[in-house]
């Protein structure tokens, strides 16, 4: 136990001192962790030792869960839309990388299944360093981000049939007894059986099980059974998947596709973000800790050089790709460098490799060593490129203009979905605008949803469920939520979201007073209209023309707004101390006596011939 | 028999003594129909369906509204706006009023001396409502007399029973078809031609 808190302290305290500095440093997170991984690893404090290993396993998961949350950010329709580029500039980058890479290095002497195998496991580029720096950038809209993403989901569904296709490639009789897995003791029929059953299994999960299951969850309000559903949900079908020996990410990413038109969809991505986060750190930094210092020691230049030339070979080719792709010069060099790295599935192809002694153990080692310090190298090469190359060269084009290709995001956002939010996203569908919805109330989204209106579940108070909702692209987001939470929402919004124009519901006088205080400018009173409009007919009923009722009504809303904002402005400090009931009776007596001295038809005269008959002539 | 229809636009009616008195005389006759804007509508969003379809059940129009900076009330002008459309009342395939027959019921708190060439305005009561008429006859409308109640701000109460009565008869004379447009057109103002008129 002590010995899981000491490694915990390590880990979290290492992490807490490094990526701040990183990012102040304006490094990105990325190389944060990995140095601090360096930092304690057992080549420079030893801090932790071998353990780092086992640690960069269970952390692998980080990679897993990121790879849920990009499938649920994809859905199908736009996943088909992304194909051509998926197949196209996935394709060409992995069999040019993996077949330039096996011709080299079969000139240098391996064998060619040798140099085959290791061309494939290099060809990976590391989702985790890419992505999350292009997130983190912001970047992920651009042409660029697209173009990465569309290869890196394409290297993460070839690992499947590389992993196939390596044993063929085994000279030597592979030493598997140890870890056989049940599924490699079938025949190959079933063994096909076994992977096609597990993939429909996790489409219908996805489809017909997981959304009423959270469903049910969500009912409960309670907030951690939630989580621990989101967890539940990945950790099993991450499980399922090993069991048939597939790609965990590639499951869970399926799993997320399935699941993005859900209205679970934000709340899934909010509940499960610090984890990814947290385990993504957690990997990078064993990927630091576990870079072999003594092995690039021994022959520093060897490790450095051939490091360098595996990047500048993967930087060749996929700057081609990107040309090919009609990317614009800068955008080309975002895209290159950021993927120019071997990534986390080399560890894992470059293992099974070893296994099946194609490498002998010095080479794994020494490509294992290229492929952590290439990933080390990556946020820096990112880095010098952002700062050097791209502001002497590049069009310094900036990313904004270019979004909204991978998701459509609304200008509008409204959150929550009662009465009141759902009459007012009732009249802007009607006007052509659409909106995203947040509600916490499972059982309205799910009827809104089979309505066909575009309303997700979870507690739109929360910045990680906004921003998920798209609030950095929104213009307007509309409030429609209990006044509590109002408060806490413009308060979030404030903070996180300024560009936004929020828009706010309050149920009284008092809440509106609120939210003054809080730089509210657009406030609406949902009572205010509703009585006003009964109150004017009224006034018809009693024998008033319409059109003199319907003028009366206006001209008390008009008079009503104005004594609300001279109110809220006498008020001060006063509302810390005085009881609320007092309060508000004291309020209404101050009303009721600005009503008498209010005429609301002073120097209001036109169309009134009474009046004209009584003046004298001139 | 022509159905008439009475177009009614007066933003402050509780308070126009001369148009209460008219209408106070407004005849219960199953071919009129009195249609009140303001009060239909107060916020000014004309049904413009609706409107076209009451407009298409009748054969005479008649605006009946007060005169306020030598113009229609605003309502009126948005009425007429809205309801004569492109392709329903003018236009290709816009024949929805013609042959139909129009006229306009005023009141003005200037007497008629007011509204003459030498006269307080300077000008005539049909010159200042020029475009109504035009308006009319584009959509292939006749355009008669208006019938004018002028000099409000001063008319004793009996000369206004005088009007109120000439307004009531003038509205069931076309109704019953006793008086035509044939027999109108090109005189004076209908309210002169009514009360000059024999009583049945």
């Amino acid at each position: 136990m002590s010995g899981f808190l000491a490694n915990a302290v390590v880990y979290l305290a290492t992490a807490v001192v490094c990526v701040p500095i990183a990012k102040r440093l304006g490094l990105g997170s990325v190389l944060g962790y990995l140095l601090a991984g360096i930092v304690i690893g057992p080549y420079a404090l030893g801090f932790i030792g071998e353990e780092g290993k086992d640690i960069m396993h269970f952390a692998e998961f980080g990679v897993v869960m990121m790879l849920f949350l990009v499938g649920l950010e994809l859905e199908p329709a736009l996943f088909w839309r992304m194909r051509r580029q998926v197949l196209g500039m996935g394709g060409a980058q992995v069999l040019l990388t993996a077949l330039v890479l096996a011709a080299t290095s079969t000139a240098m002497g391996f064998t060619w299944q040798a140099g085959l195998a290791a061309g494939l496991a290099f060809a990976m580029s590391s989702t985790a360093i890419a992505l999350q720096s292009l997130k983190e950038k912001g970047l992920m809209h651009t042409a660029a981000g697209q173009g990465s993403f569309a290869v890196l989901l394409f290297q993460d569904i070839a690992v499947i049939p590389i992993l196939a296709l390596l044993p063929l490639l085994a000279t030597a009789p592979a030493d598997l007894s140890g870890e056989q897995h049940w599924i490699e003791t079938l025949p190959g029929w079933q063994r096909t059986l076994a992977v096609l059953a597990a993939v429909g299994t996790v489409v219908a999960l996805g489809r017909y099980v997981a959304v009423p299951f959270l469903r049910i969850v969500a009912r409960t309000r309670l907030r951690e059974l939630f989580v621990a559903s989101s967890l539940l949900l990945v950790v099993g079908i991450a499980l399922l998947m090993e069991t048939v020996g597939l790609s965990p990410a590639l499951g869970t990413f399926l799993a997320g596709v399935v699941l993005a038109n859900s209205e679970y969809k934000h709340e899934l991505e909010s509940d499960l973000d610090p984890f990814k986060g947290l385990l993504l750190g957690l990997f990078f930094m064993a990927v630091g800790a576990s870079i072999n210092f003594d092995l690039i020691t021994r022959a520093p230049g060897t490790i450095i050089g051939l490091t360098l030339a595996v990047m500048a070979l993967k930087l060749g080719i996929l700057l081609v790709v990107g040309r090919r792709a009609g990317f614009s010069f800068d955008q080309n060099l975002l895209f290159s460098v950021g993927l120019a790295q071997v990534g986390e599935f080399a560890f894992v192809l470059l293992a099974f490799i070893a296994q099946l002694a194609l490498l002998n153990n010095e080479w794994t080692d020494t490509l294992m060593a290229i492929t952590a310090i290439s990933m080390t190298l990556t946020p820096l090469f990112m880095l010098l490129n952002e700062k050097l190359i791209l502001p002497r060269f590049g069009t310094t084009e900036r990313p904004a203009r270019e979004a909204d290709a991978i998701d459509e995001k609304h200008r509008v956002i409204i959150a929550g979905f009662g009465h009141f939010g759902s009459t007012l996203g009732r009249l802007l569908r009607a006007n052509g605008v659409r909106a995203t919805i947040l509600d916490n109330d499972s059982d309205q989204v799910d009827l809104l949803r089979r309505m066909g209106f575009q309303v997700f579940y979870g507690d739109a108070t929360r910045h990680e469920l906004l921003e998920a909702a798209g609030a950095h692209e929104a213009e307007l987001l509309i409030c429609a939520i209990a006044p509590e939470s109002a408060l806490l929402l413009t308060e979030t919004v404030h903070k996180h979201f300024p560009h936004l124009k929020l828009m706010v519901r309050a149920r009284n006088r008092f809440d509106a007073y609120e939210l003054m205080d809080q730089g509210v400018m657009h406030i609406h009173r949902e009572t205010l209209h509703s009585s006003v409009a009964m109150g004017v007919d009224a006034l018809k009923e009693l024998g008033f023309r319409h059109y003199t009722a319907h003028r009366a009504g206006q001209n008390f809303l008009r008079y009503d707004e104005q004594s609300l904002k001279e109110l809220a402005s006498k008020r001060g400090d006063k509302a810390d101390y005085i009881s609320s009931i007092r309060e508000k009776i004291a309020e209404q007596e101050e009303l009721l006596t600005r009503d008498l001295l209010h005429d609301p038809s002073a120097n209001d005269h036109a169309w009134d011939s009474d009046g004209l008959r009584h003046q004298p002539k001139a | 028999m022509p159905k008439v229809l009475v177009v009614l636009a007066h933003p402050r009616l509780e308070k126009s003594r001369a148009n209460r008195a008219l209408l106070q005389r407004f005849p219960q006759h199953k071919d009129i129909t009195l249609h009140d804007l303001y009060e239909r509508y107060p916020d000014f969003n004309v049904d413009i369906p609706e409107e076209q379809r009451l407009l298409e059940m009748h054969d005479l129009v008649v605006l009946h509204h007060p005169i306020f900076w030598y113009s229609v009330p605003p309502l009126l002008k948005q009425w007429i706006d809205m309801v004569y459309a492109f392709g329903w009342a003018y236009g290709p395939g816009g024949v929805a009023l013609k042959g139909r027959t129009c006229f306009h019921v005023v009141t003005t708190g200037g007497n008629a001396q007011a509204y003459t060439v030498d006269g307080f305005h300077g000008h005539t009561l049909n010159e200042f409502m020029l475009p109504l008429k035009r308006t009319a006859t584009l959509c292939g409308m006749q355009w008669l007399p208006p019938f004018a109640v002028q000099g409000t701000n001063r008319m004793g109460n009996a000369e206004l029973e005088r009007m109120a009565d000439a307004y009531s008869r003038m509205l069931t004379g076309f109704a019953d078809g006793t008086i035509t447009a044939q027999q109108v057109h090109g005189q004076g103002l209908l309210n002169e031609v009514v009360i000059n008129m024999p009583m049945p």
